[in-house]
């Protein structure tokens, strides 16, 4: 669980960040959504720690960040994934060699137990023939899953998503969300997902933070999303006319 | 006043460079790496442009001796004065600036701009040294290729002095065993062990620390050559002072 308390960030005197207040709970994917510009990458930044605050704490399961000491804050940084919105594979190595790296950095196995794991791993986001391809030699989704895959390989607590299905087809971007819910609740880790693709928020929105303008506007489920009366998220939620006609009817029916 | 922040944070990488440092086993095979591709990948030009800055550098000198009274071996005189002084150190840097400046600029540029410095970072590496200190590393065995264009440079000297006509062969060699001074190959090394150093950070500096995307990588990359040249070429006029002054 992290809980993140007050949390403010400006650059040069703009305040991106405005005091946001809020809990992301084990093995369920939590999503951070709102329009572009609204701070989602900032605030995802400072959990993991890429930002520093300007004012508020975060709380890794009981740890606050602020008070850990600069090993234990590698040693925490160890235990976050983190798939970026463009992947930000290492173009220098292969499919492999991106999903080994954080082994070879930081753990003692044989070349073997690497091997095995990144086998594992690999199987583990259906990817099974690329292993020796370069990131420029595969696809936008390929390339996902090899995030993804680098993201889990170490095991970790915490895994953070920037905008996982961006650039993708609907159907590709489908097949990521489930895959990154899937793995949230087989391993119970705390997932913060990004986005602003309401197929996602309808998928796998288990808890939805909304901001606008750097302030949480609402939280709830997708169950709720769909329901509330709060202007700010309904102009977000039915900014497609597809989705104006369904609430129209919706509510026709109701009354 | 921007000038001086950007001293301040130039100094503050080169302080993170040498902080916590990258496994050796890994950091070996990125040194070795490097060693190939700035190094061993820029041999073959410094060795081209050499060998026809020496050959230039001899026949103007012999064009320019007018005077009977003046001897005949100083056509190989100044062409290994101004090879192992300025020629081979200081106009192969500015050089190495462009080739391999532009080249550290832009990998680790892109790697700025495609979130691939933010992935190591967030993975606890410490991206300076893991990026920066293999090239440094690597560029210590600069000064080496330097030796070899000075060895170059000079027998295009030779080339171009005896087989244009310029002057003989035995007044050549003669010429450059002519008051030789060993110190100057050690300032050239200094220098050019200085200017390595400059070469490796200067460019990841302007690299690491760029902002925006891919068209910003090809601006950075000219910047970043603008300044390594400056700074070289203040650095020779200190250090000639200082060492030779
Ligand atoms: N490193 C930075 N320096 C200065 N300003 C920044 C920085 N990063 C973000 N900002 C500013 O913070 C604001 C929020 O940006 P952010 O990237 O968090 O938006 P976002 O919600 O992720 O948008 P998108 O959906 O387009 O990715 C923007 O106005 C942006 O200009
Ligand atoms: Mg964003």
């Amino acid at each position: 669980m992290i809980e993140v308390e007050n949390i403010q960030k400006s650059f040069d005197g703009t305040r991106v960040l405005k005091g946001i207040s809020t809990t992301f709970n084990t093995g369920q994917t939590n999503l951070i959504i709102g329009q572009s510009g609204s701070g989602k990458t900032v605030f995802l930044k400072c959990l993991l720690g890429l930002f520093t605050p300007d004012e508020g704490t975060i709380c890794y399961d009981g740890k606050t960040y602020s008070d850990l000491t600069d090993d234990e804050k590698r040693n925490l940084r160890q235990e976050m994934g983190m798939v970026f919105q463009g992947s930000a594979l290492f173009d220098s190595m292969t499919v492999e060699g991106n999903v080994r790296f954080p082994l070879e950095m930081f753990t003692k196995q044989s070349a073997s137990e690497m091997q095995d794991r990144v086998d594992f791993v690999l199987n583990r986001v259906n990817l099974v023939d690329a292993h020796h391809k370069f990131p420029s030699e595969i696809s936008g989704g390929m390339q996902k899953r090899v995030a993804i895959a680098r993201a889990i390989v170490m095991n970790p607590k915490y895994l953070f998503c920037d905008e996982p299905n961006s650039g993708l087809d609907p159907k590709t971007a489908i097949l990521i969300d489930n895959l990154i819910q899937e793995i949230t609740e087989e391993y119970d880790i705390t997932t913060v997902i990004n986005t602003h693709d309401m197929n996602s928020v309808m998928e796998i929105g288990q808890k939805i933070i909304f901001l606008k303008n750097g302030v949480k506007e609402w939280e709830g489920s997708n169950k709720e999303i769909f329901k509330t009366d709060n202007e700010a998220v309904t102009n977000f939620v039915y900014s497609s006319d597809l989705f104006k006609k369904v609430r129209q009817m919706y509510i026709e029916e109701r009354n | 006043m921007n000038y001086v922040a950007s001293i301040g944070s130039y100094a503050i990488m080169i302080k993170e460079v040498f902080k916590k440092p990258t496994k050796w086993r890994i950091m070996k095979s990125l040194i070795l790496k490097e060693i190939d591709e700035l190094i061993f990948g820029s041999l073959g030009i410094l060795v081209f442009i050499s060998f026809f800055i020496g050959g230039v550098v001899a026949i103007q000198t012999a064009l320019n001796i007018t005077s009977e009274l003046i001897p005949k071996n100083l056509v190989g005189f100044a062409t290994r004065q101004s090879i192992i002084l300025e020629f081979a150190p200081t106009f192969c840097s500015i050089i190495m600036a462009g080739k391999v400046g532009s080249y550290i600029t832009s990998s680790i540029g892109t790697m700025r701009v495609t979130e691939q410095i933010d992935a190591l970072e967030v993975m606890g590496v410490n991206a300076l040294n893991y990026l920066v200190f293999p090239k440094i590393v690597a560029l210590m065995l600069y000064p080496f290729i330097i030796v070899v264009s000075m060895f170059v440079g000079i027998l295009g000297g030779w080339v171009a002095a005896t087989f244009g006509g310029h002057s003989t062969s035995a007044d050549f060699i003669q010429g450059i065993t002519l008051d030789f001074i060993p110190f100057h190959v050690t300032y050239a090394f200094v220098k050019t062990l200085v200017f390595a150093f400059i070469l490796a950070t200067i460019p990841s500096f302007h690299g690491f620390y760029m902002k925006g995307g891919a068209l910003d990588v090809g601006k950075a990359s000219t910047t970043s050559f603008v300044w390594t040249s400056i700074v070289i070429v203040i650095l020779n006029g200190i250090l000639t002072q200082l060492l030779l002054g």
